[in-house]
């Protein structure tokens, strides 16, 4: 056991003995350590002025990556680094490549985003050399900017590797894997503040055993939704586990015909291994919140926080996925479509956690179709989201249908009765028909801020329309923007 | 004593007008070391204010009970109406229609109803949340449907232009149509939340940090809620994290509840609303209902023009009722009626108090006349912008009576380049080719369709409330040659003072690192004008060139008789001053001057010449200048899910003779596509109980960078001062860019039309989500009989 509180920030050991289990990372840096280059734009992980980056050892090696500083409690930064916008200029004083290609470039209006902006492109500077455009788009997907209309800062993100391609953060980068590397141990952290407790395994054994020992603790993963309960909610979590340091949780493994994907892997961890399955899937994953939040939100808290909405389930529901719950030592393996019981219910038992999903990979002659729809095309939260695999027999008939939609009922769901329709039929116009007929008998969806019931109810329709043209006109054009666009228009 | 002139080399000009200089705080702004009020070193005994708020849209407030919000931790006071020594009114408009505090009338949901101040802001906001409420609800008015059901209460005087018989002209027309068009609201997010820091002084003194556009209201209203004078109170700002016009008196509210605590308390005391509070409290921008009827030619010429705006304006008068004056002085946009009629409805609803936002109401007058148009080329079956063209504001009206150069309020148009603009846009964007190439590939391509739209910009400079253009400034010269600038502009972004500092560099000859720019505060230049209506660099660049040129005109006076020169022979060159043959650093001119016992200091003033406006009659000469611009748009959308994407867009934009070209590039570039945001995803909704549902950024969707256009050719208009003698002959460009955007708007429209062989009109209304763009693909197909 445990019971301080360890990382570096900057090149300062920092060392905190007692530590509310939910105080933010901001509010840490901003009224404990009066650093106020992050600020604070939303407090909900969206507009990423408050953009930190951490480093952290993953199984060995270090990485940094972009997050949220408004939603990540400051306990979860056991073991890892944190760099701030306080720390790029030079020892001379000089601004920093990034810092220097967004004065250059008019980058700032009003600059209060911009802390949040040099540190997204700071993030991508550490670990890609010429991103694409559209992958700059991508790391900038989380940093809200009302001003510029970002031309600027996409030129600052280009500019800025001409300005030199090393800097203090890397010739420093073996000396801080060790620094990190001595602060990695198997003990838990045990971490007492005056509102409550956080406790951080450092094993799955471990985590287990609390998990049964503290029943009515809340699990924290990326905090990505957590964190609002907190800086929305204003809750108060007592005590909080956090599985972030239990390095089982995050593997994710090929398994020939399965991913085994870990309850603790990120988004940004999964996503080349569900692009291998998919070009559909990829896109999804890309579009999955902003890179902050792919960097910090897991697969298991998406699945495990049963969003009506979270966008992983259609598609894995779709797949077959099952998630593997873990109970002490007993581990018990369900499908993942029933485990969400009713709207943010889920067949989660006491003592349990999710440990992991199984992901069957789809045969070969699979038809597979992911499609997310939202008022925005980027770092939104879907409207509806579909995901459909079919099987056609040798006849061509449609053999097996699974056919799963987000944001049409309280949890993700599949359309039993659409897919009904679907078998045994060929795989044409009058079978999506068929299938667009019957999806009122499957859903009732409801109209809110998102989308009216009227319009979920004909996209959902629609994407088995694209499904189809997709699967037997390759040539007609059916996306407009993001990866599948760039990859029909060559 | 030796003669202090001498040769010196030529310098070459620096920080002058129209160079490209970076924004004067962008090394601090990639630092983190800008500094806003929230990062302001916390006063010695700092307390943290949170408002309680309504949990109600509409009613009465039967009791409160705060007893568990004043047994909350850390809590040191709770504030009331009861509290308030002076007024418990911030109405702007001084119709006493907005309290600081309800107190027994609710008239919107989360209105605010007390403050709670406590040694942290968790705590404050731990304790709001604790009142309990006890209402007699009443069902409240959410939209301007609702709000006529309702009997059509309105918060202030509506406004009727008129020119021309418009019932006879409708009558004479060959053809007449009639519609109707929701153009939607839109939220600021500006990305600092409101915030004020109040640290109280001796006495009844008064400093308060306020992220505000208008200091000296700010001033106003907190000396009105304490009941000082205004002699006691201070307000500053040295920049804002974004405005937009949600700061212009949106701000008040927060700066009188933080002075008011910090009067009670004698204690600093700060209040930095949630963002989700800040979103559900402050006012947004206007959204509107226009009904039209349009009488017109098959030629595509309009003859009359008969529309109602009818904008709900939430809960009080706040600014509604120029935004919708402005509404109506932009139906016209660029085009010429020859009869026409507009008349404001400014609609009381229980809402937030919708208020000035980026275009002032401008913007959906003109979404409003480009709708006119474009029913005109579908019901006539002409190309969109040939109605464009047709339409066109004439030249002059010499010997023929009104020419076609008459808006409906009566001022002529004297400076008109729309069809010069819209010539040299199509011009260079290649948009009839591309327009034939999108019409072709559409017909092969039965899912993905593209649209294309050019469309232009006339927008009215000037406050129309006359008075408001004016403004002060003030500008010292120490005695080494530094200058200290300080006016009554604002900086939220827009690089209003790094303008105003080229144009005080460029008076003296000294390089821009010479001059200081110091924060806007009322104790500095009194009596300031919000900085608004696109004004800034207008009237604060002018005044201080004023002061300038006082502090000038000392020194050749000066340097006159000390050197026995001609003031003529005087002349202030780059980095030096010419006195007779001779030639003297500015430095060294400005040492003599002190020791030759010159005041180095002034004040300068400017008030705007030639404007004038008569409400009542409608008529009058509101505006000194029209600014221009025009943009062409390439969207493609998705006819299964309504999805869309910018594909391209093309600028062509009339600054004058810019100040800055990199400033005004990055105004144009922000606010075309602050103005497509608002067009297309950002979408506020209310739900039937008068709750905000968009209250965050979650839900609330503003462009991201992967929604800028893939191809984004933005030009400045060459070779066009303004006509007019303002400063530098530069034009004012905060807010003109913003309705560039309509040009998404309507090649959205043209996208969806090609599903009905452009035989129907779309009739796309805002913001056009995914949602609205595949409602109209459905009927316009359904329609088109296809």
């Amino acid at each position: 056991m445990r019971d301080t509180l360890r990382f570096v920030l900057g090149d300062e050991l920092v060392e905190i003995a007692s530590c509310d289990p939910t105080l933010t990372v901001l509010d840490w840096l901003r009224l404990d350590r009066r650093m106020t280059g992050s600020k604070e734009g939303c407090a909900e992980g969206d507009c990423g002025a408050c953009t930190v980056v951490i480093g952290r050892l993953d199984h060995g090696a270090l990485r940094y990556e972009a997050i949220n500083a408004c939603i990540r409690f400051l306990p979860t930064l056991d073991g890892c680094h944190l760099l701030t916008v306080e720390h790029l200029k030079g020892a001379d004083g000089a601004l920093h490549p990034v810092q220097q290609a967004m004065v250059d470039c008019h980058g700032s209006q009003c600059g209060f985003c911009t802390p949040g902006i040099v540190m997204s492109l700071f993030a991508l500077w550490l670990n890609e050399d010429a991103p694409s455009v559209s992958r700059i788009e991508d790391a900038l997907a989380g940093n809200l900017c009302r001003c510029t209309g970002y031309e600027p800062i996409v030129a600052a993100a280009q500019q800025m590797y001409r300005l030199g391609s090393r800097d203090g953060f890397a010739t420093r980068r073996i000396s801080i894997q060790a620094q990190l590397q001595a602060l990695t141990d198997a003990e838990t952290l045990s971490l007492g503040g005056p509102e409550g407790k956080f406790i951080a395994p450092a094993s799955i054994e471990t985590l287990a055993d609390l998990v049964i020992a503290h029943p009515r603790a809340t699990l924290v993963a990326g905090a990505t939704d957590v964190g609002l309960w907190v800086t929305k909610g204003m809750r108060r979590l007592d005590p909080v586990i956090f599985l972030g340091r239990v390095q089982a949780l995050r593997l994710t493994e090929d398994r020939g015909d399965h991913l085994r994907i870990g309850a603790m892997a990120t988004h940004a961890d999964v996503r080349p291994a569900l692009a291998a399955l998919s070009p559909q899937l990829d896109e999804l994953m890309r579009r999955f919140g902003g890179e902050q939040v792919r960097n910090a939100g897991t697969i298991g808290g998406n699945i495990a926080n049963g969003s009506p909405i979270g966008d992983l389930p259609p598609v894995l529901i779709a797949l077959g996925a099952k998630l593997v719950l873990r109970r002490g030592n007993e581990e018990r393996r369900i499908s993942l479509e029933s485990f969400f019981i009713d709207y943010r219910k889920q067949d989660r038992r006491e003592g349990e956690f999710v440990d992991a999903v199984i992901v069957p990979k789809p045969e070969p002659d699979a038809l597979l179709h992911v499609s997310k729809i939202s008022k925005r095309f980027d770092e939104d939260i879907s409207a509806v989201c579909g995901a459909f695999l079919l099987r056609l027999g040798e006849d061509g008939r449609i053999a097996e249908a699974r056919v799963a939609y987000g944001g049409m009922a309280g949890i993700p769901k599949r359309a039993a009765v659409a897919e009904a329709a679907l078998i045994g039929r060929m795989w044409d116009e009058a079978a999506v028909d068929a299938a667009i007929a019957a999806l009122p008998a499957d859903f009732t969806p409801l109209s809110d801020m998102r989308a009216s019931a009227g319009y979920r109810l004909s996209v959902a329709g629609n994407l088995l329309r694209r499904f189809l043209i997709e699967t037997t006109q390759p040539c007609v054009e059916t996306r407009i923007a993001g990866l599948l666009a760039e990859a029909s228009h060559g | 004593m030796a003669d202090a002139r001498k040769r010196l080399e030529p310098q070459s000009a620096t920080g002058t007008v129209g160079s490209a200089r970076i924004h004067d705080s962008a090394a601090r702004h990639v630092a983190g070391e800008a500094v806003y009020i929230d990062d302001i070193a916390a006063p010695e005994g700092l307390l943290h204010a949170c408002l309680g708020l309504s949990d109600i849209a509409h009613g009465r407030l039967v009791s409160l009970d705060l007893d568990a919000v004043r047994a909350a931790p850390g809590v040191v006071a709770v504030l009331t109406a009861a509290d308030i020594p002076g007024a418990n009114d911030i109405s702007s408009t001084h119709r006493h229609d907005e309290p600081v505090f309800a107190t027994q009338t609710i008239l919107h949901h989360r209105q605010p109803l007390f403050a709670v101040v406590a040694m942290t802001r968790e705590a404050a906001r731990r304790a709001a949340a604790l009142a309990k409420g006890v209402y007699d609800e009443a069902a409240p008015v959410i939209d301007v449907a609702s709000a006529r059901a309702a009997g059509g209460a309105l918060v202030t005087d509506p406004l009727k232009l008129e020119r021309g018989d418009v019932a006879a002209g409708l009558a004479a027309s060959p053809r007449r149509l009639t519609g109707s068009m929701t153009i939607g609201g839109q939220e600021h997010f500006y990305l600092e939340s409101q915030i004020a820091l109040a640290i109280p002084g001796e006495e009844e003194d008064m400093h308060v940090f306020s992220s505000t556009q208008h200091p000296s209201e700010v001033q106003h209203m907190v000396a009105q809620v304490l009941g000082v004078g205004s002699h006691a109170v201070t307000v500053e700002v040295r920049r804002m994290g974004g405005g937009f016009g949600g700061k212009e008196t949106q701000s008040n509210l927060f700066a009188c509840v933080a002075a008011l605590a910090a009067r009670k308390l004698k204690r600093p005391v700060k209040l930095r609303p949630d963002r989700d509070d800040d979103m559900a409290i402050t006012g947004k921008r206007h959204d509107f209902i226009c009904d039209y009827e349009i009488g017109f030619d098959d030629e595509g010429r309009i003859h009359a023009v008969d529309a109602v705006y009818a904008a709900r304006c939430g809960w009080n008068a706040d600014l509604s009722g120029p935004v919708t004056d402005r509404a109506l002085f932009h139906m016209d946009n660029c085009y010429f009626y020859p009869a026409v009629r507009g008349r404001s409805e400014p609609l009381l609803t229980n809402t937030v108090s919708n208020t000035a936002f980026r275009g002032f109401g401008g913007p959906q007058g003109m979404v409003g006349a480009e709708r006119f148009i474009e029913e005109v080329a579908f019901a006539t079956g002409l190309d969109p912008l040939e109605v464009r063209k047709r339409n066109l504001y004439g030249g002059n009206s010499a010997g023929e009576g009104i020419g076609r150069d008459l808006t409906p309020y009566h001022q002529t148009v004297e400076d008109n380049i729309a069809g010069e603009v819209i010539a040299r846009l199509e011009r260079s964007c290649d948009y009839r080719e591309r327009q034939a190439a999108i019409r072709e590939a559409n017909a092969e391509s039965p899912i993905v369709k593209r649209g294309i739209a050019l469309t232009p910009v006339k927008f009215g400079i000037s406050f129309t409330a006359t008075w408001y253009n004016q403004a002060g400034a003030l500008v010292h010269v120490y005695t080494d040659g530094t200058v200290m600038l300080n006016h009554g502009g604002t900086e939220m972004g827009q690089g209003l003072y790094v303008k105003v500092a080229q144009v005080v560099a460029q008076a003296f000859g000294i390089g821009l690192e010479q001059v200081k720019i110091t924060a806007t505060t009322t104790g500095k230049v009194p009596n300031t004008s919000a900085t608004a209506a696109s004004s800034g660099s207008d009237l604060n660049g002018m005044a201080a060139l004023d002061a300038c040129e006082t502090i000038k005109a000392r020194l050749v006076a000066f340097a006159a008789a000390k050197w026995n020169v001609l003031p003529a022979d005087i002349a202030f060159l780059p980095g030096r001053v010419r006195v007779g043959a001779e030639e003297i650093g500015f430095r060294e001119l400005v040492g003599a001057a002190y020791m030759g016992r010159v005041q180095l200091s002034a004040t300068g003033f400017y008030a705007t010449p030639k404007i004038h406006w008569d409400r009542k009659a409608g008529r009058g000469h509101p505006f000194y200048y029209f600014a221009y611009g025009a943009a062409a748009a390439e969207v493609a959308i998705d006819t299964l899910t309504g999805e869309y994407r910018v594909e391209r867009v093309d600028i062509l934009h009339d600054c004058g003779q810019s100040l800055n070209p990199a400033i005004d590039k990055g105004q144009i570039e922000g606010g075309f596509v602050q103005g497509m945001g608002w067009l297309t995803t950002e979408e506020l909704v209310w739900d039937e109980k008068g709750r905000l549902r968009t209250h965050a950024p979650s839900t609330y969707k503003i462009p991201v960078a992967s929604d800028r256009p893939r191809i984004f050719n933005v030009a400045l208009l060459e070779d066009a001062p303004n006509r007019e003698p303002t400063i530098h002959r530069s034009k004012a460009v905060g807010e003109p860019p913003l309705m560039l955007a309509i040009s998404v708007l309507h090649a959205l429209s043209d996208a969806v039309a090609s599903v009905g062989g452009h035989k129907v009109c779309p009739r796309l209304d805002t913001p056009a989500t995914p949602e609205r763009v595949l409602a109209a693909v459905e009927r316009v197909r359904a329609e088109a009989g296809l």
